[in-house]
């Protein structure tokens, strides 16, 4: 990751003379010689405290309660050995969670990128109010996804929400379309919402990245007589990937705990329908109390997005 | 919808002038029109795509301001008869209003705290390689923890330190997950500026502190200000951190928000009034920085 434009020795070289340069003054000074070896431990001390007490206290708690057997009605804290995890294998609404998780990224991500892709292309070259353009489409992506999640259901509403509305037109009869409700529209709702909100995301990103390709190569092609998708296979592709693959790898991890939205416009229901692992997570431990269980849940989606991140990580050149 | 490269108005100019054949002219002129009407698409489809996007918010500020009636008529109506507040001040009658202030305290402490406290880390970090690599992917490591996991075992240790629905809660949490951001974006924005000055900041006698706070700071001016935001906005739009933390005393907009679902009657007037009150000081944020908004969504990677 530190693979720096400036080469390999020059930083090196100057952080040395700065440290030469401070002991220097520090030796006529001769005051806090220990404080001052260790400046640059005091600087990362705080920030690094407060990351343990949330990155490594939560993982070894959570390990501790899951091997116990605590529950709303039980509080004994004895140990009751892999039963959480047993049932953890065999808690089949827990897998479907899990599956619909992966359906909703398995749909949206590529849409959103796809989508995003287009639109960057399509405000690539100059174009009237360009930059109106952009700052309006930037609005959904930082807006909350609770937000987000309410304004769909606003426009979702069945009977005065301006969807129904809008298709009611084509159809020219009265729609009530129950999208939050019907088992076959809940899906094309939420993932509706999603894409809606992050698709700005992907193209922003992806607009930065294509005003970066290197305009003679482009030039080169369109001489070589090469058509418009071999040339954005070819050129285009491999020189946006890197960038592409950190939008990936953002979302794909954004989605992976996809929470608000869905708890906003259907809660997890009908039923179960629509439960992601983290709205799952949240009803077992916040809702039915079942504390240990949870626990070893939490353990378990901690330790399969911990894998996928390093192997990610070192996939993805992330900045410098 | 092509590379600049393609442009066959650009691409022929030079040729055009070289040869001047006769028939050149007319040649040139049927390809600017190919051109302009390519624009006038392209600007069509432009319009269209960012009218769908800005629909959703416009149908929330818009229901705002509606009477009750206006929200419940049937076929919808799609603008307010005339502006009207009264959904907004029924959010500050029943003292509903205070979770924006909330919201506004428990994500302005944070983000303080975790500028001061990841730009000290990421300054260690940039100019003394402390930890190296290691210790710089482990903090954007911790940036990718799903939430959920996180804050469950958070919330039984609260409750054994009575830290629920507090303020302090709240803060502590958002400070933590919003610190691996600060110092992997800071890093960056301090791995840019030269070290030449602050090299003869020391040798003029400045202390080591004085260096951070004198030269490193205003430096970073721009970085600084757009990381914190970016920071304030991750904070102020979390949802589930504070539905998980937060009862009635520390109450952010974004609950108050999930409050009003499947309320009495008059529960769409709230929570799109409430929504445009969580909304509306973001959008004005973003709009000044714009420049850095590639940059601080893409953790870095693109310098935009």
């Amino acid at each position: 990751m530190e693979r720096g434009s400036a080469g390999l020795g020059a930083p090196f070289l100057s952080v040395l003379s700065l440290r030469d340069i401070s002991g220097a003054t520090h030796l006529m000074q001769s005051r806090g010689a220990f404080a001052e070896r260790n400046f640059k431990y005091l600087l990362v001390g705080p920030a690094i405290f407060v990351l343990l007490l949330i990155g490594i206290f939560p993982l070894v708690y959570l390990l501790m309660v899951s091997f116990q057997g605590i529950t709303m009605t039980e509080t004994s804290t004895d140990f009751v050995g892999a039963r959480n995890y047993a049932q953890l294998f065999h808690d089949a609404r827990m897998w479907e969670a899990l599956l619909h998780t992966v359906i909703f990224t398995a749909i949206a991500l590529p849409v959103e990128l796809v989508l995003g892709l287009a639109m960057a292309q399509l405000f690539l070259e100059r174009l009237p109010g360009r930059q109106i353009f952009v700052a309006l489409l930037v609005l959904p992506v930082v807006v909350s996804p609770i937000v987000s999640g309410a304004t769909w259901a606003l426009l979702f509403d069945h009977r005065f929400g301006p969807i129904n509305q809008i298709i009611g037109w084509f159809t020219g009869d009265t729609t009530a379309i129950l999208w939050s409700i019907n088992p076959k529209l809940v899906y094309p709702a939420i993932i509706a919402a999603e894409i809606w909100q992050w698709t700005p995301f992907m193209f922003l990103l992806l607009l930065a990245a294509l005003a970066n390709v290197d305009k003679s190569q482009l030039e080169a092609a369109a001489i070589d007589g090469a058509g418009w998708w071999r040339t954005f296979f070819r050129i285009v592709l491999p020189a946006i990937w890197p960038v592409m693959a950190i939008a990936i790898l953002i979302r794909g991890l954004d989605l992976f705990r996809l929470f608000d939205i869905v708890w906003a416009l259907t809660k997890g229901g009908p039923g179960t329908m629509t439960e992601t692992i983290s709205i799952f997570t949240y009803v077992k431990g916040f809702q039915q109390f079942e504390t240990s269980y949870t626990a070893a849940v939490a353990f378990l989606v901690i330790i399969l997005l911990s894998v996928v991140v390093m192997l990610a990580l070192k996939r993805v050149e992330l900045a410098r | 919808m092509s590379y600049p490269a393609r442009d066959p108005a650009r691409s022929t100019g030079t040729q055009g002038k070289a040869l001047s054949k006769p028939s050149e002219g007319r040649e040139m002129s049927s390809l600017r029109r190919r051109t302009a009407t390519r624009q006038a698409i392209r600007f069509a489809a432009a319009v269209a795509i960012t009218l769908i996007f800005v629909f959703p918010i416009y149908w929330l500020f818009m229901i705002s301001f509606k009477t009750p009636d206006e929200i419940y008529s049937f076929p919808p109506k799609w603008y307010p008869g005339q502006i009207h507040f009264e959904n907004y001040a029924v959010l500050f009658k029943d003292g509903d209003a205070i979770t924006v202030w909330n919201s506004l305290v428990v994500a302005g402490v944070s983000t303080f705290i975790a500028m001061f406290l990841g730009t000290i880390c990421a300054y260690s970090l940039a100019r003394f390689r402390t930890g190296g690599e290691y210790l710089a992917n482990w903090i954007i490591s911790q940036r990718m923890i799903p939430p959920i996991a996180v804050v469950f075992p958070i919330f039984l240790l609260f409750v054994w330190l009575h830290l629920v629905d507090t303020y302090i809660g709240v803060i502590i949490l958002y400070t933590a997950f919003n610190l691996p951001y600060v110092i992997w974006m800071m890093r960056g924005y301090i791995l840019d500026i030269p070290k030449a000055l602050e090299e003869s900041a020391l040798v003029d006698g400045c202390s080591r502190w004085q260096v951070i706070w004198k030269v490193v700071f205003p430096m970073c001016r721009a970085g600084l200000f757009a990381t914190a935001i970016f920071t304030f906005v991750f904070a102020w739009n979390d949802f589930l951190f504070a539905l998980v933390l937060t009862r009635t005393e520390a109450t952010t907009y974004t609950v108050q928000i999930t409050h009003y679902f499947g309320g009495q009657s008059n529960f769409w007037a709230k929570i799109s009034a409430m929504s445009v009150l969580g909304t509306l000081p973001i959008f004005i944020a973003v709009a000044f920085m714009q420049r850095y908004l590639v940059r601080g969504m893409s953790l870095g990677a693109v310098k935009g």
